[in-house]
């Protein structure tokens, strides 16, 4: 997945920004790469908080896309046409739009028989993206279920599957194959898109690195310091990428 | 007294949009019975077929399986009730491509008919076998020729034991060397005294197996009779025309 060229190459811009830091921090500082090693584990600790929100977000989005998706492929046109302009809402509407209504219309805890439950920042940014994510899951869904040939609902049906069962054991089986190159692009998106949790105070590893960079001053010290989150969040996602474009071509070849 | 046919189709009628496909059909098929519906292509026994089976709603008319008025049903599930009785075998097979011939067979017996595992296990070997098929369980659709596939496709339709089985010109998308295979298993049910419906271009065949023969044309039915006399001496102009362009 990661070749020794990419690796290469993000070594060799890392090394660059921090060289060129060093060179214009004043004498006396503590060095450029000695800071960045004495930040990386808590750097890291947000980075890895920014996967978590990635991976919960496309879980939710998925799941909540599936059922959308079925109501986009309904036979009942009043139920397939407000899936559709449901979907087309989320679809075309900035992420982090949507993340800012997420924020303000939901409150900070919830008032339950049991005792409050509170509903951190960082659930309302999983739930923000997890919006856009469901869109685009209904999406490829609906696009995976009606590239099968409609010979199969035929044979399905006149076996005595009924609508659901032949959605499920038969139509999707075979469809899923085609959703998940789509399916895992969206996932490499959303993962880069988590960075706008910072923009709602969520202390993942954009808003640490504003944090650390905040109580250094050192202004030199932006490019290493951005360029290293870079670097992680491309050698997280460029893997997936690849993998996604081997996928693809495997299925192309197969059908 | 004779027994009441087990299908009986009255004045069917459909058109799709300006198109009428099927304008006033008639035809009776008694339990035991084969009927073969002849005709050039787009003369409407697909249609006629599907109409059979429900996945094609008519027009006006009355088409009648058994004790169910397939006119009538609209549900789901009364559309179920009545595919648990009438299977049909496509030209192009339509096998599940990501399911074993075991699994083809044995999916709709335990999701639909809600047999016992086991049971359908011994059945799906069995029917299997039947259609000499059995080393082949474990083989995906696409590890197998198009006859294989024909013949999988039969016993999937005959592990929901059906009444009635239609079949949909299943031998136009085969080799000619494997059609015999399929013709084969084909008039094995018959002689096991399985009610057919045949939409079907082998002429020679439907003279063997069939009782009936329709002639269907333009959606009419052009002309009808028992094999010997209907090949042997036809009546209709139409007829004989399309029998020496075949013969």
């Amino acid at each position: 997945m990661i070749t020794k060229r990419v690796l290469f190459f993000s070594i060799a811009f890392f090394a660059g920004s921090v060289a060129f830091a060093q060179a214009q921090s004043a004498a006396g500082k503590p060095g450029v790469l000695a800071t960045l090693v004495k930040w990386t584990p808590l750097l890291f600790h947000g980075f890895l908080f920014n996967l978590a929100i990635s991976v919960c977000s496309m879980a939710l989005g998925t799941a909540l896309g599936v059922v959308l998706g079925i109501f986009l492929i309904s036979r009942r046109a009043p139920v397939e046409r407000s899936a559709y302009w449901f979907m087309q809402v989320f679809r075309n509407a900035p992420w982090l739009v949507l993340m800012f209504f997420v924020m303000y219309l939901t409150p900070f805890e919830f008032r339950t028989p049991f005792g409050t439950v509170p509903f951190p920042d960082w659930i309302k940014a999983t739930v923000g993206l997890a919006l856009p994510v469901m869109a685009n899951v209904s999406e490829i869904f609906r696009g995976g279920v009606v590239s099968l040939p409609y010979t199969q609902w035929e044979a399905a049906q006149s076996l005595g599957f009924d609508y659901l069962q032949t959605l499920r054991l038969i139509i999707v089986p075979q469809a899923v194959t085609r959703m998940l190159p789509p399916w895992m692009n969206l996932y490499a998106i959303l993962t880069q898109s988590t960075t706008l949790a910072s923009i709602l105070g969520v202390t993942e590893v954009l808003t640490l690195t504003r944090n650390v960079l905040g109580a250094e001053g050192r202004t030199e010290l932006l490019m290493p310091f951005y360029g290293y989150v870079l670097v992680w969040f491309f050698l997280y996602c460029y893997p997936i990428a690849v993998y996604t474009k081997r996928l693809e071509r495997r299925f192309a070849v197969a059908s | 007294m004779s027994e009441r046919p087990l299908v009986e189709i009255a004045g069917v009628r459909k058109a799709f949009g300006a198109n009428v496909v099927l304008a006033g059909i008639d035809i009776t098929v008694d339990r035991g019975g084969v009927c073969c519906i002849i005709g050039p292509s787009g003369s409407g026994k697909s249609t006629l077929l599907r109409c059979i089976n429900g996945l094609v709603q008519i027009d006006s008319g009355t088409i009648r399986v058994d004790d169910i008025a397939v006119h009538a049903l609209h549900s789901d599930q009364e559309l179920i009730a009545l595919r648990k009785r009438v299977s049909i075998v496509f030209q192009q097979y339509n096998l599940f491509p990501h399911k074993t011939a075991l699994d083809n067979v044995m999916m709709a017996p335990i999701h639909v008919l809600h047999e016992d595992k086991s049971v359908v296990q011994e059945r799906a070997y069995a029917l299997l076998a039947k259609v000499g098929l059995r080393e082949k369980a474990a083989s995906y659709p696409a590890q197998l020729s198009g006859g294989q596939q024909q013949r999988v496709a039969i016993a999937r339709s005959l592990a929901m034991n059906p009444q009635v089985i239609l079949f949909d010109e299943v031998t136009a998308a085969l080799d000619p060397e494997t059609v015999k295979e399929v013709l084969l298993t084909i008039r094995g049910l018959v002689a096991d005294g399985m009610t057919c419906i045949l939409a079907t271009h082998e002429m020679g065949f439907a003279r063997e197996v069939g009782n009936l023969i329709v002639f269907l044309d333009g959606g009419t039915i052009v002309e009808r009779g028992v094999p010997a006399q209907f090949f042997a001496a036809p009546v209709e102009e139409r007829t004989k025309a399309f029998l020496s362009q075949i013969l």
